[in-house]
Protein backbone atom coordinates (compact mmCIF):
# COMPACT_ATOMS: atom_id res chain seq x y z
CA UNK A 1 0.00 0.00 0.00
CA UNK A 2 1.55 3.42 -1.04
CA UNK A 3 -1.59 5.59 -0.43
CA UNK A 4 -4.87 6.52 1.39
CA UNK A 5 -7.29 8.18 -0.68
CA UNK A 6 -10.23 6.79 0.83
CA UNK A 7 -11.32 5.44 4.01
CA UNK A 8 -11.72 2.14 2.05
CA UNK A 9 -8.36 2.06 0.64
CA UNK A 10 -7.32 0.02 4.34
CA UNK A 11 -9.19 -3.17 4.63
CA UNK A 12 -11.11 -4.09 8.42
CA UNK A 13 -7.36 -5.52 9.17
CA UNK A 14 -5.88 -3.19 8.80
CA UNK A 15 -7.89 -0.49 10.45
CA UNK A 16 -7.09 -2.89 12.93
CA UNK A 17 -3.62 -2.44 12.83
CA UNK A 18 -3.16 0.67 12.68
CA UNK A 19 -5.98 0.76 15.58
CA UNK A 20 -3.48 -1.54 17.50
CA UNK A 21 -0.07 0.48 16.54
CA UNK A 22 -2.17 3.67 17.87
CA UNK A 23 -2.83 2.04 21.22
CA UNK A 24 0.41 1.04 21.87
CA UNK A 25 1.54 4.86 21.10
CA UNK A 26 -0.46 6.11 23.48
CA UNK A 27 0.71 3.09 26.19
CA UNK A 28 4.78 3.82 24.93
CA UNK A 29 5.45 7.41 22.91
CA UNK A 30 9.09 6.61 23.70
CA UNK A 31 9.42 3.32 21.73
CA UNK A 32 8.16 5.10 18.62
CA UNK A 33 10.04 8.44 19.24
CA UNK A 34 13.17 8.26 17.11
CA UNK A 35 11.20 5.73 14.60
CA UNK A 36 11.19 8.62 12.09
CA UNK A 37 14.10 10.14 12.37
CA UNK A 38 15.71 11.41 9.32
CA UNK A 39 12.71 11.22 7.92
CA UNK A 40 10.06 14.52 6.11
CA UNK A 41 6.78 14.55 5.47
CA UNK A 42 5.90 17.25 2.80
CA UNK A 43 2.01 18.53 4.22
CA UNK A 44 0.51 20.35 0.78
CA UNK A 45 -1.59 22.21 2.18
CA UNK A 46 -3.75 24.18 -0.84
CA UNK A 47 -6.92 25.39 1.40
CA UNK A 48 -6.94 26.36 4.59
CA UNK A 49 -6.55 23.77 7.69
CA UNK A 50 -5.76 24.40 11.06
CA UNK A 51 -6.41 20.98 13.25
CA UNK A 52 -5.87 18.75 10.04
CA UNK A 53 -2.28 20.09 9.61
CA UNK A 54 -1.49 20.68 13.14
CA UNK A 55 -2.02 17.20 13.64
CA UNK A 56 -0.47 15.60 11.01
CA UNK A 57 2.77 17.83 11.53
CA UNK A 58 2.36 16.97 15.31
CA UNK A 59 2.50 13.49 14.42
CA UNK A 60 5.46 13.11 12.86
CA UNK A 61 7.51 15.64 15.21
CA UNK A 62 6.59 12.66 17.88
CA UNK A 63 7.82 9.87 15.23
CA UNK A 64 11.28 11.99 15.28
CA UNK A 65 10.71 12.81 11.58
CA UNK A 66 10.21 16.74 9.94
CA UNK A 67 7.99 18.47 8.47
CA UNK A 68 8.22 20.89 5.22
CA UNK A 69 5.71 22.45 4.24
CA UNK A 70 3.86 24.49 1.23
CA UNK A 71 2.53 27.05 3.60
CA UNK A 72 0.26 28.98 1.43
CA UNK A 73 -1.25 27.88 -1.95
CA UNK A 74 -1.56 31.48 -3.38
CA UNK A 75 2.36 32.06 -2.66
CA UNK A 76 3.52 28.50 -4.11
CA UNK A 77 4.06 27.11 -7.61
CA UNK A 78 0.17 27.07 -7.57
CA UNK A 79 -0.20 29.84 -7.83
CA UNK A 80 1.75 30.46 -11.05
CA UNK A 81 -0.82 27.43 -12.63
CA UNK A 82 1.82 24.06 -11.92
CA UNK A 83 -0.37 21.42 -12.17
CA UNK A 84 -1.49 18.76 -8.87
CA UNK A 85 0.95 16.20 -10.84
CA UNK A 86 3.82 18.13 -11.31
CA UNK A 87 3.80 19.23 -7.90
CA UNK A 88 3.58 15.50 -6.82
CA UNK A 89 6.99 14.59 -8.58
CA UNK A 90 8.58 17.64 -7.49
CA UNK A 91 8.08 17.00 -4.05
CA UNK A 92 8.87 13.47 -4.43
CA UNK A 93 12.54 14.55 -4.79
CA UNK A 94 12.58 15.72 -0.99
CA UNK A 95 10.14 14.26 1.36
CA UNK A 96 9.61 10.81 2.10
CA UNK A 97 5.68 11.22 2.70
CA UNK A 98 2.87 13.33 1.30
CA UNK A 99 -0.10 14.42 3.19
CA UNK A 100 -2.34 17.08 0.91
CA UNK A 101 -5.49 18.88 1.00
CA UNK A 102 -6.80 19.85 -1.65
CA UNK A 103 -10.05 21.69 -2.72
CA UNK A 104 -10.50 19.81 -5.86
CA UNK A 105 -12.06 16.42 -5.36
CA UNK A 106 -9.39 13.85 -6.77
CA UNK A 107 -6.62 15.75 -6.11
CA UNK A 108 -5.24 13.57 -3.84
CA UNK A 109 -5.72 10.82 -6.21
CA UNK A 110 -3.73 12.70 -8.85
CA UNK A 111 -1.30 12.92 -6.28
CA UNK A 112 -0.86 9.55 -5.48
CA UNK A 113 -0.97 8.39 -9.15
CA UNK A 114 2.46 10.73 -10.10
CA UNK A 115 4.15 10.91 -6.50
CA UNK A 116 6.84 8.18 -6.00
CA UNK A 117 6.72 8.47 -2.11
CA UNK A 118 3.17 7.53 -0.49
CA UNK A 119 0.30 9.70 -0.27
CA UNK A 120 -2.21 10.29 2.57
CA UNK A 121 -5.20 12.23 1.77
CA UNK A 122 -5.78 14.89 4.43
CA UNK A 123 -9.49 15.49 2.52
CA UNK A 124 -10.27 16.60 -1.29
CA UNK A 125 -12.97 18.99 -1.14
CA UNK A 126 -15.83 17.34 -0.51
CA UNK A 127 -14.74 14.24 -1.71
CA UNK A 128 -12.89 12.26 1.12
CA UNK A 129 -11.25 12.66 4.41
CA UNK A 130 -10.18 9.37 5.43
CA UNK A 131 -7.53 10.24 8.53
CA UNK A 132 -10.71 11.89 9.79
CA UNK A 133 -12.19 8.57 9.75
CA UNK A 134 -9.65 6.98 11.24
CA UNK A 135 -9.93 9.21 14.15
CA UNK A 136 -13.59 8.50 14.59
CA UNK A 137 -12.71 5.08 14.53
CA UNK A 138 -10.25 4.97 17.31
CA UNK A 139 -12.53 7.19 19.14
CA UNK A 140 -15.78 4.90 18.97
CA UNK A 141 -13.37 2.24 19.47
CA UNK A 142 -11.26 3.43 22.87
CA UNK A 143 -15.14 4.51 24.02
CA UNK A 144 -17.52 1.88 23.10
CA UNK A 145 -14.79 -0.89 23.05
CA UNK A 146 -15.15 -2.01 19.41
CA UNK A 147 -17.60 -1.37 16.15
CA UNK A 148 -19.87 -3.97 16.59
CA UNK A 149 -23.85 -3.68 17.75
CA UNK A 150 -23.66 0.07 17.57
CA UNK A 151 -26.18 2.45 16.36
CA UNK A 152 -25.12 5.20 15.37
CA UNK A 153 -26.79 8.89 14.45
CA UNK A 154 -25.50 10.91 12.17
CA UNK A 155 -26.88 14.82 12.60
CA UNK A 156 -26.45 17.88 10.26
CA UNK A 157 -24.84 18.15 6.65
CA UNK A 158 -25.34 14.83 5.66
CA UNK A 159 -25.41 15.63 1.98
CA UNK A 160 -21.91 17.60 1.68
CA UNK A 161 -20.65 15.90 4.45
CA UNK A 162 -17.64 13.83 3.61
CA UNK A 163 -16.48 12.61 7.26
CA UNK A 164 -20.65 11.18 7.26
CA UNK A 165 -19.85 9.44 4.05
CA UNK A 166 -17.10 7.96 5.30
CA UNK A 167 -17.78 6.70 8.46
CA UNK A 168 -20.53 5.10 6.99
CA UNK A 169 -18.26 3.38 4.85
CA UNK A 170 -16.46 2.22 7.23
CA UNK A 171 -19.04 1.24 9.91
CA UNK A 172 -20.91 -0.89 7.44
CA UNK A 173 -18.32 -3.40 7.42
CA UNK A 174 -18.96 -4.36 11.18
CA UNK A 175 -21.62 -6.71 12.22
CA UNK A 176 -25.06 -5.64 13.45
CA UNK A 177 -24.71 -1.73 12.83
CA UNK A 178 -27.33 0.67 12.44
CA UNK A 179 -27.78 4.17 11.23
CA UNK A 180 -30.17 6.79 12.35
CA UNK A 181 -29.74 9.76 9.81
CA UNK A 182 -31.13 12.71 11.18
CA UNK A 183 -30.78 15.69 8.90
CA UNK A 184 -32.53 19.04 7.46
CA UNK A 185 -34.69 17.81 4.00
CA UNK A 186 -32.48 19.57 1.90
CA UNK A 187 -29.21 18.07 3.39
CA UNK A 188 -30.28 14.18 3.46
CA UNK A 189 -27.94 11.60 3.14
CA UNK A 190 -27.28 11.35 -0.86
CA UNK A 191 -29.52 8.17 -2.61
CA UNK A 192 -26.01 7.16 -4.08
CA UNK A 193 -24.78 6.72 -0.62
CA UNK A 194 -27.83 4.87 1.09
CA UNK A 195 -28.28 2.70 -2.44
CA UNK A 196 -24.66 2.02 -2.48
CA UNK A 197 -23.70 1.41 0.63
CA UNK A 198 -26.40 0.95 3.20
CA UNK A 199 -28.78 -1.22 1.13
CA UNK A 200 -26.29 -3.14 -0.74
CA UNK A 201 -24.84 -3.93 2.61
CA UNK A 202 -28.48 -4.89 4.01
CA UNK A 203 -27.50 -2.30 6.65
CA UNK A 204 -30.75 -0.40 8.82
CA UNK A 205 -31.24 2.71 8.80
CA UNK A 206 -34.15 4.96 9.33
CA UNK A 207 -34.38 9.06 7.96
CA UNK A 208 -35.62 11.64 10.54
CA UNK A 209 -35.71 15.30 10.88
CA UNK A 210 -35.91 14.85 14.78
CA UNK A 211 -33.17 15.23 17.43
CA UNK A 212 -34.54 14.75 20.10
CA UNK A 213 -36.81 11.46 18.93
CA UNK A 214 -33.97 9.55 17.58
CA UNK A 215 -31.70 10.41 20.96
CA UNK A 216 -32.91 7.75 23.24
CA UNK A 217 -31.96 5.13 20.47
CA UNK A 218 -28.43 6.29 19.77
CA UNK A 219 -25.37 4.70 20.82
CA UNK A 220 -23.25 7.30 18.93
CA UNK A 221 -24.58 10.48 18.20
CA UNK A 222 -21.88 11.80 15.36
CA UNK A 223 -22.74 16.09 14.70
CA UNK A 224 -21.63 17.58 11.95
CA UNK A 225 -21.03 21.11 11.00
CA UNK A 226 -23.32 23.19 7.73
CA UNK A 227 -20.33 23.97 6.16
CA UNK A 228 -20.21 27.60 4.05
CA UNK A 229 -17.64 26.63 1.64
CA UNK A 230 -19.99 23.61 -0.04
CA UNK A 231 -23.05 26.05 -0.85
CA UNK A 232 -22.86 27.64 -4.41
CA UNK A 233 -25.84 29.96 -2.61
CA UNK A 234 -25.80 31.67 0.49
CA UNK A 235 -28.94 31.71 1.08
CA UNK A 236 -29.16 27.97 0.84
CA UNK A 237 -26.56 28.28 3.77
CA UNK A 238 -28.10 30.77 5.88
CA UNK A 239 -31.54 28.77 6.22
CA UNK A 240 -29.82 25.46 7.14
CA UNK A 241 -26.82 26.52 9.41
CA UNK A 242 -29.08 26.57 12.62
CA UNK A 243 -30.66 23.26 11.78
CA UNK A 244 -29.66 21.59 14.94
CA UNK A 245 -28.26 22.65 17.99
CA UNK A 246 -27.20 20.43 20.91
CA UNK A 247 -27.44 21.59 24.08
CA UNK A 248 -27.81 19.94 27.41
CA UNK A 249 -31.26 19.88 27.51
CA UNK A 250 -31.31 17.74 24.54
CA UNK A 251 -28.62 15.81 26.02
CA UNK A 252 -31.08 14.65 28.58
CA UNK A 253 -32.82 12.67 25.94
CA UNK A 254 -29.83 10.22 25.38
CA UNK A 255 -28.24 7.43 26.88
CA UNK A 256 -26.02 7.64 29.73
CA UNK A 257 -23.53 5.45 27.71
CA UNK A 258 -23.87 7.42 24.57
CA UNK A 259 -21.29 9.33 23.11
CA UNK A 260 -21.12 12.64 21.42
CA UNK A 261 -18.58 12.94 18.25
CA UNK A 262 -17.90 15.71 15.72
CA UNK A 263 -15.16 16.23 13.34
CA UNK A 264 -14.77 19.98 14.01
CA UNK A 265 -14.72 22.58 14.05
CA UNK A 266 -17.59 23.56 15.16
CA UNK A 267 -19.65 27.09 14.81
CA UNK A 268 -22.99 26.36 16.94
CA UNK A 269 -23.87 23.34 16.72
CA UNK A 270 -23.10 21.81 19.53
CA UNK A 271 -23.52 24.37 22.61
CA UNK A 272 -20.19 25.17 24.62
CA UNK A 273 -21.99 24.23 27.71
CA UNK A 274 -22.02 20.37 26.15
CA UNK A 275 -18.54 20.55 26.27
CA UNK A 276 -18.38 19.50 30.22
CA UNK A 277 -20.68 16.64 29.56
CA UNK A 278 -18.53 12.93 30.50
CA UNK A 279 -20.32 12.06 26.91
CA UNK A 280 -18.72 14.67 24.67
CA UNK A 281 -15.49 13.06 22.87
CA UNK A 282 -14.84 15.13 20.13
CA UNK A 283 -12.12 16.82 21.81
CA UNK A 284 -10.70 13.13 22.30
CA UNK A 285 -11.16 12.49 18.62
CA UNK A 286 -8.78 15.16 17.97
CA UNK A 287 -5.79 13.46 20.23
CA UNK A 288 -7.12 10.21 18.75
CA UNK A 289 -6.72 11.93 14.95
CA UNK A 290 -2.78 12.60 15.95
CA UNK A 291 -2.52 8.97 17.22
CA UNK A 292 -4.35 7.42 14.40
CA UNK A 293 -1.79 10.12 11.54
CA UNK A 294 0.95 8.80 13.41
CA UNK A 295 -0.06 4.88 12.76
CA UNK A 296 -0.93 5.57 9.00
CA UNK A 297 2.50 7.16 8.56
CA UNK A 298 4.29 4.23 9.95
CA UNK A 299 2.44 2.06 8.04
CA UNK A 300 2.78 3.58 4.85
CA UNK A 301 6.70 4.37 5.60
CA UNK A 302 7.25 0.45 6.29
CA UNK A 303 5.56 -0.32 3.32
CA UNK A 304 7.45 1.56 1.04
CA UNK A 305 11.05 0.51 2.65
CA UNK A 306 11.19 4.32 3.95
CA UNK A 307 11.82 3.21 7.37
CA UNK B 1 -30.02 0.37 -49.90
CA UNK B 2 -26.67 -1.09 -51.26
CA UNK B 3 -23.15 -0.23 -49.10
CA UNK B 4 -20.23 -2.11 -51.17
CA UNK B 5 -18.46 -4.96 -49.04
CA UNK B 6 -15.43 -3.34 -46.92
CA UNK B 7 -11.88 -5.34 -47.71
CA UNK B 8 -9.55 -4.05 -44.65
CA UNK B 9 -11.50 -2.38 -42.16
CA UNK B 10 -14.27 -2.91 -39.09
CA UNK B 11 -17.98 -3.56 -39.42
CA UNK B 12 -19.58 -2.49 -36.25
CA UNK B 13 -23.22 -4.87 -36.49
CA UNK B 14 -26.25 -5.31 -34.30
CA UNK B 15 -25.98 -1.47 -32.90
CA UNK B 16 -29.09 -0.68 -31.40
CA UNK B 17 -31.42 1.62 -33.78
CA UNK B 18 -30.90 5.67 -32.90
CA UNK B 19 -27.36 4.81 -31.22
CA UNK B 20 -25.03 4.33 -34.47
CA UNK B 21 -24.43 8.21 -34.25
CA UNK B 22 -23.59 8.45 -30.68
CA UNK B 23 -21.31 5.83 -31.75
CA UNK B 24 -19.90 7.72 -35.05
CA UNK B 25 -19.19 10.83 -32.85
CA UNK B 26 -18.04 9.40 -29.78
CA UNK B 27 -15.66 7.23 -32.23
CA UNK B 28 -14.86 10.18 -33.45
CA UNK B 29 -15.44 9.10 -37.00
CA UNK B 30 -16.35 12.36 -37.86
CA UNK B 31 -12.57 13.59 -37.60
CA UNK B 32 -11.06 10.67 -39.89
CA UNK B 33 -10.71 10.94 -43.62
CA UNK B 34 -11.08 7.37 -44.53
CA UNK B 35 -14.10 5.89 -45.50
CA UNK B 36 -16.76 5.53 -42.78
CA UNK B 37 -20.94 4.52 -43.82
CA UNK B 38 -23.26 4.83 -41.08
CA UNK B 39 -26.83 3.21 -42.01
CA UNK B 40 -29.81 3.80 -39.54
CA UNK B 41 -32.85 1.70 -38.93
CA UNK B 42 -31.54 -1.46 -41.15
CA UNK B 43 -33.67 -4.23 -41.02
CA UNK B 44 -33.01 -6.76 -38.46
CA UNK B 45 -33.98 -10.26 -37.52
CA UNK B 46 -32.71 -10.11 -33.94
CA UNK B 47 -33.36 -6.51 -33.31
CA UNK B 48 -36.01 -5.67 -35.73
CA UNK B 49 -34.53 -2.18 -36.81
CA UNK B 50 -30.64 -2.01 -35.90
CA UNK B 51 -27.99 0.63 -36.79
CA UNK B 52 -24.41 -0.51 -38.48
CA UNK B 53 -21.18 1.86 -38.76
CA UNK B 54 -18.28 0.05 -41.78
CA UNK B 55 -14.97 1.75 -41.45
CA UNK B 56 -13.32 0.82 -44.75
CA UNK B 57 -9.64 1.32 -43.07
CA UNK B 58 -7.70 -0.31 -40.78
CA UNK B 59 -7.74 2.45 -38.21
CA UNK B 60 -7.26 2.17 -34.36
CA UNK B 61 -11.08 1.83 -32.99
CA UNK B 62 -11.40 2.20 -28.85
CA UNK B 63 -13.48 -1.08 -28.69
CA UNK B 64 -14.98 0.12 -24.88
CA UNK B 65 -16.60 2.98 -26.59
CA UNK B 66 -18.33 0.72 -28.69
CA UNK B 67 -18.94 -1.52 -25.26
CA UNK B 68 -19.88 1.27 -23.40
CA UNK B 69 -22.53 2.64 -26.33
CA UNK B 70 -24.17 -0.57 -27.16
CA UNK B 71 -22.23 -3.94 -25.11
CA UNK B 72 -24.80 -6.19 -27.67
CA UNK B 73 -22.86 -4.70 -30.41
CA UNK B 74 -20.74 -7.04 -32.60
CA UNK B 75 -17.67 -6.00 -34.11
CA UNK B 76 -16.57 -7.66 -36.88
CA UNK B 77 -12.78 -7.52 -38.35
CA UNK B 78 -12.23 -7.60 -41.96
CA UNK B 79 -8.83 -8.68 -43.83
CA UNK B 80 -8.92 -8.92 -47.30
CA UNK B 81 -12.23 -8.99 -48.02
CA UNK B 82 -13.01 -11.74 -45.26
CA UNK B 83 -14.09 -11.81 -42.39
CA UNK B 84 -11.34 -12.75 -39.58
CA UNK B 85 -12.40 -12.09 -36.02
CA UNK B 86 -15.98 -11.28 -34.28
CA UNK B 87 -17.00 -10.36 -31.18
CA UNK B 88 -19.01 -8.93 -28.55
CA UNK B 89 -17.36 -6.13 -26.58
CA UNK B 90 -19.63 -6.09 -23.41
CA UNK B 91 -19.38 -3.58 -21.13
CA UNK B 92 -16.09 -2.18 -20.78
CA UNK B 93 -14.73 -2.06 -16.74
CA UNK B 94 -12.71 1.31 -17.49
CA UNK B 95 -13.52 4.09 -19.94
CA UNK B 96 -10.81 6.87 -21.08
CA UNK B 97 -11.44 10.04 -22.98
CA UNK B 98 -14.56 9.32 -23.68
CA UNK B 99 -16.52 10.89 -21.05
CA UNK B 100 -16.14 14.17 -19.19
CA UNK B 101 -16.61 15.23 -15.68
CA UNK B 102 -19.87 17.19 -15.02
CA UNK B 103 -18.72 17.84 -11.45
CA UNK B 104 -17.29 21.58 -11.14
CA UNK B 105 -14.91 20.44 -8.07
CA UNK B 106 -13.75 17.53 -9.41
CA UNK B 107 -9.75 17.91 -10.22
CA UNK B 108 -10.29 16.81 -13.89
CA UNK B 109 -11.81 20.28 -14.77
CA UNK B 110 -8.78 22.35 -13.85
CA UNK B 111 -5.90 19.77 -13.88
CA UNK B 112 -3.51 19.46 -17.21
CA UNK B 113 -3.29 17.31 -19.60
CA UNK B 114 -5.33 14.83 -16.82
CA UNK B 115 -7.07 11.78 -18.49
CA UNK B 116 -10.93 11.17 -18.23
CA UNK B 117 -11.23 8.18 -16.74
CA UNK B 118 -14.64 6.39 -15.75
CA UNK B 119 -14.84 2.99 -14.05
CA UNK B 120 -17.97 0.64 -14.22
CA UNK B 121 -19.05 0.79 -10.54
CA UNK B 122 -22.94 -0.93 -11.13
CA UNK B 123 -22.70 -3.43 -13.83
CA UNK B 124 -26.68 -3.83 -13.85
CA UNK B 125 -27.88 -0.54 -13.80
CA UNK B 126 -24.32 0.71 -16.22
CA UNK B 127 -23.50 2.96 -13.53
CA UNK B 128 -19.91 4.80 -14.21
CA UNK B 129 -17.95 6.91 -12.06
CA UNK B 130 -15.23 9.18 -12.36
CA UNK B 131 -12.50 7.78 -10.79
CA UNK B 132 -11.40 11.34 -9.23
CA UNK B 133 -14.61 12.62 -7.80
CA UNK B 134 -16.65 8.92 -8.13
CA UNK B 135 -19.47 11.32 -10.01
CA UNK B 136 -21.64 9.55 -11.76
CA UNK B 137 -21.90 9.84 -15.18
CA UNK B 138 -24.57 11.18 -17.41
Amino acid sequence: MNRVIDIVDLNPKEIEECIQTALDIIKNPDKYAHVCEGKKLATLFFEPSTRTRMSFEAAMYELGGHVISMTDANTSSAAKGESVADTAKTVSCYADIIAIRHPKEGAAYVTAQNASIPVINAGDGGHCHPTQTTADLLTIYREKGGFDNLTIGLCGDLKFGRTVHSLINAMSRYKNIKFVLISPEELKLPSYVKKDVLQKNNIPYEQTTDLERAMPKLDVLYMTRVQRERFFNEEDYLRLKDSYILTPQKMKYARDDMIVMHPLPRVNEISVEVDTDPRACYFKQVLNGKYMRMALILKLLKEAGRI
Amino acid sequence: MNIDSIQNGIVIDHISAGKGMLLYKLLKLDETDVSVALIKNVTSKKLEKKDIIKIDADIPVDLNVIGYVDPEATVNIIKDGNLVEKKVIGLPEKLTDVLICKNPRCISQTEQEIHHVFRLTDKENRVYRCIYCETKAE
